[in-house]
């Protein structure tokens, strides 16, 4: 246990170090800046007129869909990571239900792609 | 406190803060944030339990894409703050009694939970010892085959979300232009071009 995490030291000082500087990045701007306030400052400046609306608008729901096809991928890739470790003992009957998974997705990909999903119109 | 139990007291706490101020944050999308963190910290629990095939699993497909499915959600739904505040107070006693019946059956389960004297000999996936198999090949060497119909199943449902997600909101616009790719491809620069041989004083 104590050897694993040692492996991990490396990427604890490189946590440490990035969060350090982001602390020290936001204190010193508290600390060091000067602020001045008035409402005119620290209102919405939109190219020179007023703001229309809320930042806050709807999302067009084809963001979502592009997102749910990158996860479905997402998954498939986190399926072939401890196939490809393992890849000496899988043997056959491993290797092609890796291929049957692989072609069944596939399947979804031709009709993604026929679709026209991934276009962006 | 060894560095084991420091790391582990380190994560949990992580864990612990960032799914308390998942529901306490005011703004649904420092909500999300929040709950980005609970994953991270229980990324690093994973990890000091030795399975870091979970540890990274969980960072590639929780943190950087279900989260990001869960702001786009957010962003979305197009919340009206002030008017969820004002149906807070309606809904409490409900969301009280639903709480109280929650934390009833985790009571339930904690208090009576035990394993069976065989339980542990009669598991079908033995954890191999993680000084001789590491745990991303352990699991490689038992999803594809001991597993087989389970995993067929999974790629099965992937499909069937894949596809759902296109027909649910996949709307084709008929009256924009597209790229053809083909019919550029194929274009004749004979057919495309005409030379015209114009005399001095005459239109076309």
């Amino acid at each position: 246990m104590e050897d694993l995490l040692r492996e991990y030291l490396p990427i604890v000082i490189f946590l440490a170090v990035a969060v350090g500087l982001g602390l020290v990045l936001v204190l010193a701007a508290a600390v060091l800046a000067v602020r001045h306030p008035d409402p005119e400052k620290v209102s919405a400046y939109e190219c020179g007129f007023n703001a229309f609306d809320d930042a806050r608008m709807k999302f067009d729901v084809r963001f979502y869909l592009v997102s749910i096809l990158f996860i479905i991928f997402d998954l498939e890739i986190a399926f072939l990571f401890p196939w490809a470790v393992a890849f000496k003992d899988v043997g056959m009957i491993g290797f092609w239900s890796m291929m049957v998974f692989l072609a069944v997705l596939t399947i979804g990909f031709a009709y993604e792609w026929k679709k026209g999903a991934l276009e962006w119109e | 406190m060894t560095v084991a139990d420091f790391a582990f007291y380190a994560f949990a706490v992580t864990t612990l803060v960032g799914g308390l101020f998942t529901v306490l944050a005011r703004n649904p999308v420092h909500s999300v944030l929040w709950l980005i963190m609970a994953f991270i910290g229980s990324a690093g629990l994973f990890v000091v339990l030795g399975a870091e095939f979970l540890a990274m699993l969980l960072m590639i497909v929780y943190v950087g894409a279900v989260a990001v499915l869960f702001l786009f959600v957010v962003m979305m739904l197009d919340v009206d703050f002030a008017e969820l505040k004002a149906g807070m107070a309606k809904y409490m006693p409900l969301a009280l009694l639903i709480a109280v019946v929650l934390l009833m059956q985790m009571g339930m389960i904690y208090g009576t939970w035990q394993f069976a004297d065989g339980a542990e000999a009669a598991r079908r996936a033995v954890t191999p010892d993680m000084t001789e198999v590491e745990n991303t090949a352990a699991l490689g060497q038992l999803i594809y085959d001991d597993y087989f119909l389970l995993f067929q199943l999974s790629g099965l449902v992937l499909l069937v979300a894949m596809i759902g997600a296109i027909v649910l909101t996949l709307r084709h616009r008929k009256d924009i232009k597209r790229q053809d790719v083909l019919a550029q491809m194929y274009r004749d620069p004979a057919k495309a071009l005409e030379l015209v041989d114009v005399k001095p004083g005459q239109g076309l």
